[in-house]
């Protein structure tokens, strides 16, 4: 009676004992739901979409290699459909449900209006290889959306096409490569400070670089000097987060630019934390060769539970040559056109080559155009000074309570970092965040960058109100108070979502990544 | 502004805290001579929502949609019916604005549409196992080619004249720096793959035979006897699918041997979207877990030994391994893996293979029209919804002289191999249960016009 479904997720009610937390026959609870598994739920003769009959139709065309048996993939009409993924969503933290101050991934809200654009028939509708004449709208929106990177970025050309950050991080990199390669030149070092996303070191090994590291100092910024004095013949250049990893502004970063560029090599800067400048500083006034702009952190396409994202790289003149097709650079008269092959051995004919199929994230791209034609220069210059404002309070409301490593330092960009430093023994980082998710909260960045202990990085974003952030940091003085005190509570939170702690050795000594009927 | 919930009152009180009497005081650390003391001069300032959405749907209007005229484009990205509840439910708000489910505590519901994904792709590629995602197809096909060199440490991949023409530019681009060898050939149009010549071209340095399934002009090579010689030499087969409804109809690449299926999942859940975000698939032998690139999601239990789900074998990805990982990929395709995810729930079984036969039938009328029309000949023996024909003239002059008519009648492939002078008369016409009787009258009577 009570097996439900053969592997699921309640074989049977326990006894409702005085003072235990309340038994269910089901296992939800009130309005948590728990929920199976399709495979569980589904059959493969079952579906949510009508079609009309297919026995009569002649097959024989496809030839030998035609299935005799139909896909075992279960279905489930849309009535099932519906609640099977509405109950999982509502397993789910959310920038909707509440403050996500995810540091470095910059969790903002994201603007409703982007969502009924991208949807626009004109451009949810149209393929990527219809003749040019017939997708002129959406050649226009790639073309705004590039006039208005390499405007707030003070850069020459831009590649529009790589996929996501990291993707963004080897078109810099294959730039560069080519760069060097036209002028007959070997460098094979890449430079990259130790606070770097871990991004940044693999993605210079994927495009064939090696990787040395250059230490911090001890006010969290990279080490000018160091970085300066291995400079030589052998480095191809330096890949530098700006601001840094530790929420900080690289005030040398000018400085580092000149000696890299008297060297002979180039400059990449990581921008996923552009949110925090954007407006108030352009990275090409900086000397930064290439730079990647997460949409989806700047400029607030949605995550959606890990991708997509999209990464354009603004280049300079330098390296605008070489970028990638299709590539969109601005002509003489300042207008800003878009080339493929077609067109490339006339007008582009340096180019490193094709970094994906098509025309890159066009859905991102109509999201981002929106979100900046709302803003505005204006609006973009309050986005950073509100993002700042906000982390600032933050590190200034908790640094009593919890260690700010690099407190010191001057004020934050737009992330506050701090340390486990003052936590009773055996507690760590970890029982924090933990304790957080009780809290309603999504917990912080955990143990990165590398070079602080136990690191928490809070990044609040400019779209949380006063009233939110005084509450999150009410609830970070409670747990960093229980912390100290060495609250035992605290050791095995979360106790109130909808799972308790998740055994991540088990899942990676025997792996099951494919549900199997056993 | 309406995004930005800080009033005035609440700056001033939040600086004071601070101990700064500005905004623009926190930015002292940024060079005084490369600091902006006022929005970038030239630039518009903020709009609202009704007059962005004016901008944008102008913008829209000047564009042919799919939907709006007979339609037959694919060359890797297919127009299906996708149904409502899929832009529904990923609209939801809990999936559209979560992040990686690094917490998965509070990420079970992304985390077990990601085992449910995993195990769909599995299910459709024949494969022990698959991960949660890549960007693309053709980025996937570049990271499969890297992962049979790692696997084989070989370096050398045979990539058949069938793959597409974006993907093994994809991959040239990538192998230039890696220092991999790509041996690759143009596509020729005859009316099967010439799979004895590729097979010809694997030797004992070859790392991965790269085969489309079907391939760019739609013929449907046979796997398993390039599955077999290629294994004979110790190298691997990698199967790309780029239009997985195919296999609603067609035998799976793994059970006819492919050791790596990569795939682009757009036709699935995703819509055209103008080329992206598309959705790569990655599916291969379970002994090659530890080489497979991106999230992989894995079951396991919590404190209270419920089953639940979280991000499993991360000593592979860059935020552990730096340097040394298997690929620099971090963000993946989550929300279009859930589209993906939704619409084959729809589907199951029954419902794909009902999509397939209809996709295929449309694609026999068109064929059958297209043959009649003076001067067109159809290349292909066998295909599923995808042909070659070839044109008494440039093909590019004939795709642009059909839009004119309000026709959207294939993809020439002078776009797609600018160099190749003997494909420039060829055309791919795709047709899917969208497809009318209508949209093919339209399509042959245009088609006989343009030609006359």
């Amino acid at each position: 009676m009570n097996a439900i479904n053969p592997t699921g997720w309640r074989p049977s009610m326990g006894e409702n004992v005085p003072g235990a937390p309340i038994q269910t026959f089901t296992g939800n609870r009130g309005l948590q739901l728990e929920e199976a598994l399709l495979f569980e739920l589904g059959l493969p003769d079952r579906s949510g979409v009508d079609f009309p009959e297919t026995d009569s139709i002649d097959l024989s065309a496809l030839g030998p290699m035609a299935r005799t048996e139909r896909p075992n993939l279960p279905g489930l009409s849309e009535p099932e459909t519906v609640r099977h993924y509405t109950r999982l969503s509502r397993q789910n933290y959310a920038i909707d449900l509440g403050l996500f101050p995810l540091g470095s991934c910059t969790m903002k809200h994201n603007p409703r209006l982007d969502e009924k654009v991208a949807r626009m028939p004109g451009f949810a509708d149209v393929h990527p290889l219809q003749p040019v004449h017939t997708v002129q709208g959406a050649l226009s929106v790639i073309n705004e959306l590039a006039f208005w990177l390499i405007e707030l970025t003070g850069m020459h050309g831009v590649a529009m096409t790589p996929k996501a950050g990291a993707h963004g991080e080897l078109c810099g990199l294959l730039c560069i490569r080519a760069a060097l390669e036209a002028k007959g030149d070997p460098r094979d070092v890449i430079l990259v400070p130790e606070s770097a996303h871990g991004t940044n070191p693999a993605t210079a090994a994927f495009a064939g670089f090696k990787v040395e590291n250059i230490p911090a100092t001890p006010e969290g910024r990279v080490d000018s000097a160091a970085l300066i004095a291995r400079l030589g013949p052998d480095v191809a250049g330096v890949m530098i987060t700006n601001p840094n990893t530790c929420g900080l502004f690289e005030r040398d970063l000018k400085i580092i630019a000149d000696a890299v560029h008297a060297a002979g090599g180039y400059v990449y800067c990581d921008g996923a934390n552009f949110n925090a400048i954007v407006g108030r500083v352009r990275p090409g006034d900086l000397g930064v060769d290439a730079m990647h702009i997460n949409l989806h952190k700047t400029f607030s396409t949605p995550h959606g539970g890990g991708g997509p994202g999209s990464g354009p790289v603004v280049l300079s003149e330098a390296l605008s040559p070489f970028g990638p097709l299709p590539f969109t650079a601005r002509q003489a008269d300042g207008s800003v056109t878009l080339i493929e092959e077609e067109q490339a051995h006339e007008e582009h004919p340096q180019t490193f080559g094709r970094m994906c199929a098509f025309h890159g994230q066009m859905g991102m791209y109509t999201r981002a155009l929106a979100y900046i034609l709302s803003h505005g220069a204006d609006g973009l210059r309050q986005v950073s000074g509100d993002a700042v404002l906000n982390a600032n309070y933050i590190l200034r409301s908790l640094d009593d309570v919890l260690d700010a490593p690099f407190g010191a330092s001057g004020p934050c960009m737009h992330e506050a970092l701090f340390s486990d430093d003052g936590f009773a023994e055996g507690f760590s980082t970890n029982d924090l965040a933990k304790g957080l998710i009780d809290e309603g909260y999504h917990p912080m960045t955990v143990y990165f960058p590398l070079v602080v202990h136990g690191a928490m990085l809070v990044e609040p974003t400019e779209t949380e109100s006063k009233a939110g952030i005084d509450q999150f940091v009410g609830a970070m003085r409670s747990l960093a108070e229980r912390a100290r005190a060495g609250d035992e509570m605290l050791k095995s939170a979360p106790h109130l979502a909808p799972r308790r702690r998740l055994d991540e050795t088990l899942a990676a000594r025997k792996p099951k990544l494919v549900w199997k009927e056993d | 502004m309406r995004y930005l919930p800080l009033t005035d009152a609440d700056r001033s009180a939040m600086l004071s805290v601070i101990g700064a009497g500005s905004i623009d005081e926190l930015f002292a650390d940024v060079p005084a001579e490369a600091r902006l003391s006022a929005p970038i001069a030239g630039l518009p300032g903020h709009a609202s929502e009704m007059a962005v959405e004016r901008h944008m749907a102008r913008l829209s209007a000047n564009n042919v949609t799919a939907g709006s005229v007979p339609f037959f484009l694919g060359a890797g990205a297919y127009r299906h019916h996708v149904p409502a509840t899929v832009d529904h439910l990923i609209q939801r708000g809990e999936f559209l604005t979560a992040y990686t489910p690094y917490q998965p505590e509070i990420a079970q519901g992304t985390l077990q549409v990601l085992f449910e994904f995993q195990t769909q792709v599995a299910r459709l590629f024949g494969t022990d196992v698959a991960n949660a995602s890549l960007y693309d197809g053709s980025t996937a096909c570049w990271e499969a080619i890297a992962m049979a060199g790692r696997i084989t440490k070989r370096g050398k991949a045979v990539l058949s004249g069938g793959a597409h023409s974006h993907y093994v530019e994809t991959a040239r681009t990538m192998a230039k720096f890696t220092g991999d060898v790509l041996d690759t050939v143009a596509p020729e149009l005859t009316p099967t793959p010439d799979d004895a010549a590729l097979i010809a071209r694997i030797d004992g340095e070859t790392s991965c035979v790269v085969v489309q399934y079907p391939d760019i002009l739609g013929r449907i090579p046979d796997l398993a006897a390039i599955a077999a010689a290629a294994q004979a030499k110790g190298a691997l087969l990698i199967a790309v699918v780029t239009e997985p409804v195919a296999l609603g109809v067609l035998q799976s690449p793994g059970s006819l041997g492919a050791d790596i299926v990569v795939g682009e999942g757009q036709s699935i859940g995703v819509g055209l979207q103008f080329g992206g975000p598309y959705l790569g698939l990655f599916g291969c032998r379970e002994k090659y877990l530890r080489q497979i690139p991106g999230r992989l999601c894995g079951e396991t239990v919590d404190a209270d030994g419920k089953r639940g789900f979280v991000l499993t074998l991360s000593t592979r990805e860059q935020h552990i391994r730096r340097e040394k990982a298997t690929s620099n990929i971090c963000t993946n395709s989550g929300l279009c893996a859930l589209a993906f995810s939704i619409h084959m729930t729809l589907l199951g079984g029954s419902g794909l293979s009902d999509m397939a036969k209809l996709s295929h039938a449309a694609a026999r009328k068109t064929a059958a029209a297209l043959a009649d029309v003076p001067g067109v000949t159809v290349v292909n023996t066998h295909y599923f919804n995808e042909f070659a024909i070839t044109l008494p003239k440039d093909a590019r002059q004939v795709v642009r002289d059909l839009a004119d008519r309000q026709v959207l009648g294939g993809v020439s492939l002078g776009r797609l191999y600018p160099q190749e002078a003997a494909l420039a008369n060829g055309m791919v016409v795709a047709a899917t249960e969208c497809t009318t009787d209508e949209d093919i009258a339209a399509l042959a009577a245009a088609l006989k016009e343009v030609l006359a």
